[in-house]
């Protein structure tokens, strides 16, 4: 019975962190990337600067028609948001914030993190095909080409820490890291954090939703509650992101009383991560179709491939 | 200088950063008016007055967007014998800001100094027919109007004044002045 209760407030907890941190990541978007460029940013949703901006927005959506194309495949549309979302949910589920303080402890944590992440990407291959619309199929063929690409350093980067840390456990790795794994990791850090941005579509790798070329890529005929889901699957999908790198470079909770603050330690971690995100998105221009492939072919892979050399000595050699 | 390979990258990450810490330069319209300069052009006001009903600007106007109706009234001779004189009367005097495309012509071809910008630029309607700007809505702006911007400090005088003056010069060498 206990553990009923124990497993339904863990959940709770889950759930509550999903539906709470993308929106305090995505008004940190707002806030921050108005003052890099110069404006102020939504200033009149809610008393204070606009906090309430994302709650309106989601109102306003909540409003909206929903609209399906008649030409589409309705159930494969109608449910592509839900399957671009979910992972993101499930994926936080084995997420360590404390010691000891986590969804569910997974032996095999970091391969079920990356295993369900990839079903992200099927989300926007379905909203793409099933849209009816030569430029959405076109737009969810980018995605695909860029989630596999970016995929590939994203999982040896993430191998090179297991293999330093000698276990599959999110727990287990941030157990065993050490200040000094910033340097000796420092390489499979930048390829993780890099390849996240490309698999979270976030600029300046966003080359598949170029509102410029293609109109937001497989996601054209997406209006209303549906596209807000997507939106709300890439805001998931940064603190995912952020999560991960900080529980796998960054140490996690480790920090001053690690013991009681360790989970304040994890979240400002996070946070500074996907301000890191948001600050990225600001100074740089995105990337064309052509050199987005090169970067992740010849200069992501080829790093994660020496990281991973380099780890394996340290391990045999330690 | 020799590059270190990704130092554009830190570069353009410090500028945003730096951008950050400084205030914003939006101008909170709604809540804060603008401070327009005196020659803005906002809105054409009419002084009625200084209106002959020449016909000018309508005639100038790209957009034709002036209306203009008037008649002539007859002002009996004063003398016996005498001419009747006739006299110009602004019926009405409409600018349809529809359509008007704010090109300032009118404003320049007026001989009489009947037109003037306002800075004025608040007046969105509803509905069209309501751009239409009567005689006596028009005269209202006149009271928004800034006055004229001095003129630089070695300018040449206004021209009138100069007229002005110089015929005060030459006055006293007039022939047949009694002074």
């Amino acid at each position: 019975m206990t553990d009923w209760v124990d497993l339904g407030v863990r959940l709770a907890l889950v759930l509550a962190a999903f539906l709470v941190v993308p929106l305090l990541v995505g008004q940190v978007e707002h806030k921050a990337m108005a003052h890099m460029q110069g404006r102020v940013g939504p200033m009149y949703a809610g008393a204070f600067h606009g906090w309430a901006q994302l709650v309106a927005d989601g109102v306003k959506f909540v409003q909206k028609e929903d609209v399906v194309p008649a030409a589409a495949d309705r159930t494969v549309f109608k449910i592509a948001p839900a399957v671009a979302l979910l992972p993101y949910l499930v994926a936080l589920l084995v997420i360590p914030v404390g010691p000891g303080l986590v969804g569910q402890d997974l032996g095999v944590g970091l391969f079920f993190v990356l295993a369900v992440m990839g079903v992200g990407v099927i989300g926007s291959l379905m909203g793409g095909w099933s849209s009816a619309n030569k430029f959405s199929l076109l737009g969810g063929i980018r995605v695909a080409a860029q989630l596999m690409a970016y995929e590939l350093p994203f999982v040896l980067a993430a191998a090179s820490v297991a293999m330093a840390a000698g276990t599959l456990s999110l727990t287990g790795i941030v157990q065993a890291w050490e200040p000094w794994w910033l340097l000796w990791q420092g390489i499979a850090a930048v390829v993780f954090f890099v390849a996240g941005l490309a698999e979270v579509q976030r600029p300046p790798f966003d080359m598949p939703v170029a509102d410029a070329e293609i109109v937001f890529g497989p996601y054209t005929e997406y209006g209303g509650l549906r596209f807000a889901l997507f939106i709300l699957a890439e805001y998931a999908g940064i603190v995912v992101l952020s999560a991960l790198t900080t529980v796998l470079f960054l140490g996690g909770w480790h920090g001053p009383w690690e013991d009681q603050l360790g989970w304040l330690w994890t979240l400002l971690k996070v946070l500074a991560v996907s301000f890191v995100v948001i600050w990225v998105r600001v100074a740089y221009p995105r990337l064309r179709e052509d050199q987005l492939q090169r970067f992740a072919w010849q200069g992501l892979v080829p790093l994660a491939l020496l990281q991973l050399a380099i780890t394996a000595v340290g391990v045999v050699a330690w | 200088m020799v590059s270190v390979p990704g130092s554009g990258l830190l570069k353009g990450l410090a500028v945003t950063l730096r951008q950050m810490t400084r205030r914003s330069v939006t101008a909170h319209y709604p809540d804060a008016l603008p401070e327009l300069p005196p020659r803005s052009r906002g809105v054409i006001a009419l002084i009625e007055e200084n209106c002959t009903s020449c016909m000018l600007c309508a005639r100038e106007c790209p957009a034709w967007c002036i209306y203009i109706d008037s008649h002539k009234d007859v002002i009996p001779a004063t003398t016996e014998g005498g001419k009747d004189k006739t006299r110009n009367v602004l019926d009405r005097f409409a600018i349809d800001f529809s359509i008007c495309m704010y090109c300032s012509i009118c404003v320049e071809a007026c001989p009489f100094d009947a037109l003037h910008w306002s800075p004025e630029f608040e007046y969105a309607e509803l509905d069209i027919r309501e751009l239409t700007h009567e005689k006596d809505r028009l005269r209202e702006w006149m009271w928004t109007v800034p006055p004229p911007v001095a003129l630089d400090p070695h300018a040449e005088p206004a021209k009138e004044i100069g007229v002005a003056e110089k015929a005060a010069v030459r006055r006293p060498t007039a022939p047949g002045d009694p002074s």
